[in-house]
């Protein structure tokens, strides 16, 4: 491992001198063992608590396993139960889509709509960027409480507008059926479209000037430098948070579990949290493996539909 | 829309303004709120829920320290943070150095596997790894927690420190290595000192996303005297609901640390931010 002079160091990474550069076994040493002992700690936990896992999970989906012991091995049947039999599963996964649907549309109209007019706008931008801001670095906990109060029906925005007079908005709108999923969704929203705003704003920020001014020469409208100039001019970024997003939507949890458990009656429940239950409360960890594996699967389906609509000649 | 124009080029920015005020007290007007019922005692948040408080309760903060036992939770949200950040920070800096100047054979594979690590979704691998880290007795541990999460961040580390030393010109090195540095002192004396700004955005990037975090601490720190900051105020909130002062209150001495920290360092926060360094 060293030359004669050079001692083997016992911690990452040693010392080398310029005379080991010349022996070959010093070059070596230089050249593959340096390097690789500085990226070895963090491979190493990287390995240990998320690529092993990752493969376990697949071989833990396949067994009847509480999380103690070893499981018994059961072949295909946890996805035979997802597939055909577990009524939980099927719900949380339709309401997953339904949250994809809402978080595909409508973060990205109201952070496309109101970057188009910060982009305007030169005294206070910054104001107005960091405000807009502030809630994506709130923790989910503290959104969660806040607006589990203002969607009170005693004391909340509701009730305060039925004083006023304009009433059917003082309802328990986390605490009914019909109403918790898409309630939760525009709390998580409330706290994720800043993010998405800023990120559009720096995008826009990138646009030609000139190009706004040739189409005010031309006589266009605001909705047609929207629509021809702002929207082609950040398509990209566009396109790679439909992606991102088209992502997250399978994996959520925080504002789900935070605000609702699920509930009422499973009208809340995704995939996420019904990973939780499984593993943690009703102590199937096989069949909760599975179900991460399924999400994972989503997941992993919308990169690949992603990329094959690109190889077909879609500018995305 | 009626429009007019100034020196022939200027639209009136007036409904501009009026529609992202709008927004901005859609997006601030329910912290504020918070900070009105921190103040207020129950009788009047019944009475008054969403207007500015007329007498201030300021009794509520240290009633909700108290019961929150705020002592012990930020004692271990720190330790959590300052765990992560500084294990991320040196061991993601050095991978960084080593993909960015060492020339590590196999980087590219390097890269590779940590994109598609870094994607790889947190329920994928939880359950096995819950299991994993109890036969270890890293459950109910903040090492055992730290480690997750530095695994989490790392490769985030990485791509941002990485793309910036790539950007540092090499002649220091070079210098320094002809002066007969080895390659812990180029690191260390070199490349760190030049390189801090991209290290103060990773790691107020990544200590944003610990203190904040609530999946992980839920799962692996399940002993009340573990409760980080944001369990224990989901324990909190759950068990005093009803009391909205004192959530309020106990809400505005959590944020109010992560608020004047972006406010003083918001230009660092939003570019980590939008890099990629949370997931929404």
């Amino acid at each position: 491992m060293a030359t004669s002079d050079q001692a083997v160091r016992p911690s990452p990474p040693a010392p080398v001198s310029r005379q080991d550069g010349r022996s070959p076994w010093g070059r070596r040493y230089r050249k593959y063992l340096v390097p690789w002992l500085f990226a070895l700690p963090i491979l190493l936990i990287n390995v240990v608590v998320v690529i092993g896992p990752s493969l376990s999970a697949i071989y833990y989906s396949l067994t009847d396993w509480s999380g103690i012991g070893a499981g018994e091995f059961i072949g295909l049947e946890n996805y035979r139960r997802i597939l055909f039999q577990d009524m939980n599963y099927r719900r949380a996964f339709l309401n997953n889509i339904a949250w994809l649907s809402f978080f595909l549309t409508v973060p990205f109209a109201v952070s496309l709509f109101a970057a188009s007019m910060l982009a305007r706008i030169r005294r206070g931008s910054m104001f107005f960027r960091t405000a807009l801001f502030i809630p994506y670095v709130l923790p989910a906990v503290i959104t969660a409480s806040i607006w589990r109060n203002l969607l009170s029906p005693t004391l909340g925005i509701g009730a305060l507008l039925s004083d006023w007079g304009i009433p059917g908005l003082d309802v328990a709108w986390l605490g009914r059926p019909q109403t918790a999923l898409l309630s939760i969704a525009f709390v998580d929203n409330w706290h994720f479209w800043g993010f998405l705003m800023v990120l559009f704003l720096s995008a826009m920020q990138g646009i030609p000037p000139e190009l706004y001014e040739a189409a005010r020469i031309d006589g266009a409208s605001r909705w047609q430098e929207f629509r021809h100039i702002t929207v082609p001019g950040i398509r990209p970024t566009i396109v790679f948070m439909l992606l991102m997003v088209a992502i997250w939507s399978f994996l959520v949890f925080d504002y789900v579990w935070i605000l609702t458990q699920g509930g009422p009656a499973g009208s809340s429940e995704v995939l996420g949290t019904l990973v939780y239950k499984e593993a943690f409360m009703r102590f199937e960890a096989g069949y909760a493996s599975a179900i991460g594996l399924t999400m994972s699967f989503l997941a992993g389906l919308i990169i690949s539909l992603f990329l094959y609509l690109r190889r077909r000649g879609w500018e995305i | 829309m009626k429009r007019f124009f100034r020196r022939g080029r200027d639209i009136s920015l007036a409904p501009n303004y009026i529609l992202i005020v709008i927004l901005v007290l859609f997006a601030l007007g329910p912290v504020v709120i918070v900070g009105f019922n921190s103040v207020k005692d129950a009788a009047s948040i019944g009475r008054n829920p969403l207007g500015p408080p007329t007498e201030f309760k300021w009794q509520n903060f240290p009633q909700a320290w108290e019961i929150g036992n705020f002592s012990t939770t930020t004692r271990n949200s720190l330790i959590l943070v300052v765990g992560t950040v500084t294990s991320v920070l040196a061991l993601g800096g050095m991978a960084a150095y080593a993909l960015a100047r060492l020339k590590l054979p196999g980087g590219g594979l390097l890269m590779l596997y940590l994109l598609v690590g870094s994607s790889l979704p947190v329920q994928l691998f939880l359950v096995p790894l819950f299991f994993l880290w109890r036969n270890l007795g890293l459950v109910n541990n903040l090492f055992g927690l730290i480690i997750i999460y530095v695994a989490v961040h790392s490769p985030f580390a990485i791509f941002l420190l990485r793309s910036y030393l790539v950007g540092i010109p090499p002649d220091f090195e070079d210098a320094a290595r002809v002066d007969g540095a080895n390659e812990w002192q180029v690191f260390t004396v070199i490349i760190l000192p030049l390189s801090w700004p991209a290290f103060l955005t990773v790691g107020l990037v990544v200590g944003l996303g610990v203190w904040n975090e609530f999946l992980l601490a839920t799962v692996f720190l399940t002993e009340q005297h573990l409760f980080t900051v944001v369990t224990s105020y989901y324990n909190f909130t759950s068990r005093f609901s009803r009391d909205w002062s004192l959530t309020s209150a106990a809400a505005v001495m959590m944020i109010a640390p992560i608020l004047v920290l972006f406010l003083t360092l918001q230009r660092r926060f939003i570019a980590g931010l939008t890099q990629g360094g949370l997931k929404g």
